[in-house]
């Protein structure tokens, strides 16, 4: 009783510690940037360094903090719902899927060039979002549902090479397009605007209040299947509504800032590793903590080598890698907590 | 009614300024409207950097893309990033009154929204190479574009005519990299070389730079292989590539970085380009 306790002063500390931490990187990513932190200071009366706070480094800061929420809250679902701490927000095969969306659609634009900008930019982030949505449907229908878990994990994998696949021959067959996919896999929010944040946040939260109703069902299946079975719940219409929060999660994130490594991997395992606590706060704590990890990202890859700016996608991959490893290590000397 | 005719007769007599207004429909098919030419540019496409200064205007760039290297002067220019990764605060920043980028490139559409002139342009082929000159001239408002493309293929054709009769049978492979990815008839690169009167061991209907078996290189046999100097490294020992007959007889022209340039842009350096090119076919031909 004492240690559930305790466990849960420790997880309440983190969402403080999270919320915290993600005022202050707000803060630090409006000040930080090409034209370092005089633009701030000179945002009063300079509009050209207004628009650069409020029109750029804001929605940036603040779309980088709501597609971190948003792939650390898919983590945290893909997790609990495959009962394997491997799963990350793209197993189902939604990157492969998105990036099979937009090399077609960079194809069909490119044969009609008279598409007019905004069309295409819609097109983009919706072919993306269409892509991330059909493969999981895909890998849905090959896994014959959601009942079996090894099932789908292995129809996630085969579908995400199969559209890998697919795409390097699209790619192939029309290396113009080469270029532009390579922008698209190398995930940044460089590009994110006022409309991009608002359409993150509202799936977000839309996710968040879905996934926090659903989170008894991954509490269950965290005991096992029959145990989840055995508690009355209906099981599979819960499980495809998770299955459907996964979808738009991912979807909404790799549309608007391409493919983001690690962030949902490492979002719970960070979590798990300061607090155990029940999947509704694991939920919430792995999207703030998501959040917090790309937002800190994001402004690291633009400090860094300012005034040049590093691909967080990049920076992801290597620093989510590296803390991962170290983790693992850690892990291997006292009991492993995931 | 009379006083509504007047009213509209001096609504359009104010519009009437903007109506005149600089207007040009770049590649995308977005029709860019410029009040007047611009004086701070930012590029982002080498090739368009380059038409810009061969135009007399470098001055007016105010920033270019991190591949923009020539000319030389525009090294200390603030470098804004890749077409594939431009630094949006970086580039209005500079306020620039005009952005020059390639229609792959990203950022286009946010950079209008924040207020900024974006026109796009790619050119491909030795054709484009025109419109875009003329474009660029028209939206900077200087003459001369004209002029510069009759010298550019004045001096592509007599660089064609200087070389011997022999090029007309002379087979060349041109390897964009060691995949080996290959220029084919349909690249800029094969019109190049098409224009100088050599043939290209990539047909056109393999596209402009397919992945070619390597197989493929060594039954077509080329009498002359060009190739870029990073790639050039153990060219000689991939498997059964020691007999083929260019590399027997030592005819391989071998590229820097700086010369790779000319050959791969389509812009004004394009007959500076082919005249590498044909000296190559040249030395090798003696």
């Amino acid at each position: 009783m004492t240690d559930i306790g305790r466990q849960q002063r420790l997880a309440a500390r983190l969402v403080l510690g999270l919320l915290v931490a993600g005022v202050f990187l707000v803060l630090l990513g409006a000040s930080v940037g090409s034209t370092g932190f005089e633009a701030v200071l000179s945002a009063w009366h300079d509009p050209l360094a207004l628009q650069i706070v409020w029109d750029i480094r804001l929605p940036r800061t603040l779309g980088a903090w709501a597609a971190g929420a948003l792939l650390g809250l898919a983590g945290a679902v893909a997790q609990g719902l495959f009962r394997n701490p491997l799963a990350d927000p793209f197993l189902l095969g939604s990157a492969s899927g998105a990036s099979l969306g937009v090399a077609l659609a960079l194809v069909l634009f490119g044969v009609s060039p008279f598409a007019a900008g905004w069309l295409v930019r819609l097109g983009l982030t919706g072919a993306a979002f269409v892509g991330a949505v059909l493969a999981v449907l895909l890998t849905l229908m090959l896994a014959r549902g959601v009942q079996h878990t090894l099932r789908l994990l292995l129809a996630g994998v085969i579908v995400g090479v199969v559209l890998g696949a697919l795409t390097s021959l699209v790619m192939l067959m029309a290396p113009e397009v080469m270029q532009s996919m390579q922008a698209f896999m190398l995930g940044s929010t460089g590009f994110v605007g006022w409309t991009s944040w608002l359409l993150m946040v509202a799936a977000w939260l839309v996710c968040v209040t879905v996934a926090w109703m659903l989170s008894p069902v991954l509490d269950g299946l965290s005991l096992g299947e029959a145990t989840a079975a055995s508690l009355g719940l209906p099981l599979a219409q819960m499980r495809v509504a998770l299955v459907a929060v996964l979808a738009l999660a991912t979807g909404t994130a790799v549309a608007q800032t391409g493919l983001i490594a690690f962030v949902g991997l490492a979002a719970p395992h960070l979590v798990r590793s300061v607090a155990k606590t029940t999947h509704q706060r694991l939920i919430v704590l792995s999207s703030l903590m998501g959040g917090v990890l790309l937002m800190g990202a994001d402004v690291l890859a633009r400090g860094l080598m300012a005034p040049q700016e590093l691909p967080v996608g990049v920076l992801t991959a290597v620093l989510g890698g590296g803390y991962l490893l170290w983790l693992m290590h850690r892990g291997s000397r006292s009991p492993m907590r995931i | 009614m009379n006083k509504g005719c007047l009213r509209l007769a001096m609504v359009l007599a104010l519009w009437a300024p903007t109506v005149h207004a600089l207007q040009v429909v770049d590649d995308r098919g977005v029709t860019v409207t410029l009040a007047q030419p611009p004086q701070r540019i930012v590029s982002l496409l080498p090739s368009l950097t380059e038409t810009v200064c061969a135009l007399g205007q470098c001055d007016r760039l105010v920033g270019v893309d991190r591949y923009s290297n020539f000319p030389e002067r525009l090294r200390k220019l603030p470098q804004v990033g890749g077409g594939l990764d431009p630094n949006m605060e970086a580039i209005v920043a500079l306020k620039p009154d005009l952005v020059l980028m390639a229609t792959s490139a990203r950022g286009a559409e946010r950079l209008q929204a924040l207020g900024i002139k974006v026109l796009a342009l790619e050119p491909k082929t030795h054709a484009d190479v025109k419109p875009v000159l003329e474009k660029i001239g028209q939206v900077l408002g200087v003459a001369g574009a004209e002029r510069l493309w009759s010298e550019i293929e004045a001096s592509v054709r007599a660089t064609a005519q200087s070389l011997p009769a022999q090029v007309k049978t002379t087979r060349v492979y041109f390897e964009v990299n060691r995949a080996p990815y290959a220029a084919g008839e349909a690249s800029f690169i094969g019109e190049t070389l098409r224009r100088l009167g050599a043939q290209n061991i990539v047909p056109a209907n393999l596209g402009p730079f397919p992945l070619l078996n390597p197989e493929f290189v060594v039954r077509a046999n080329p009498d002359v292989i060009m190739v870029g100097d990073i790639n050039f490294a153990g060219m000689a020992g991939r498997p059964g590539w020691n007999n083929m007959r260019a590399i027997v007889t030592n005819k391989v022209c071998i590229f820097t970085p700086a010369q790779s340039d000319m050959l791969v842009r389509p812009g004004p350096r394009m007959a500076e380009g082919a005249s590498l090119m044909a000296q190559c076919l040249t030395k090798v031909l003696q």
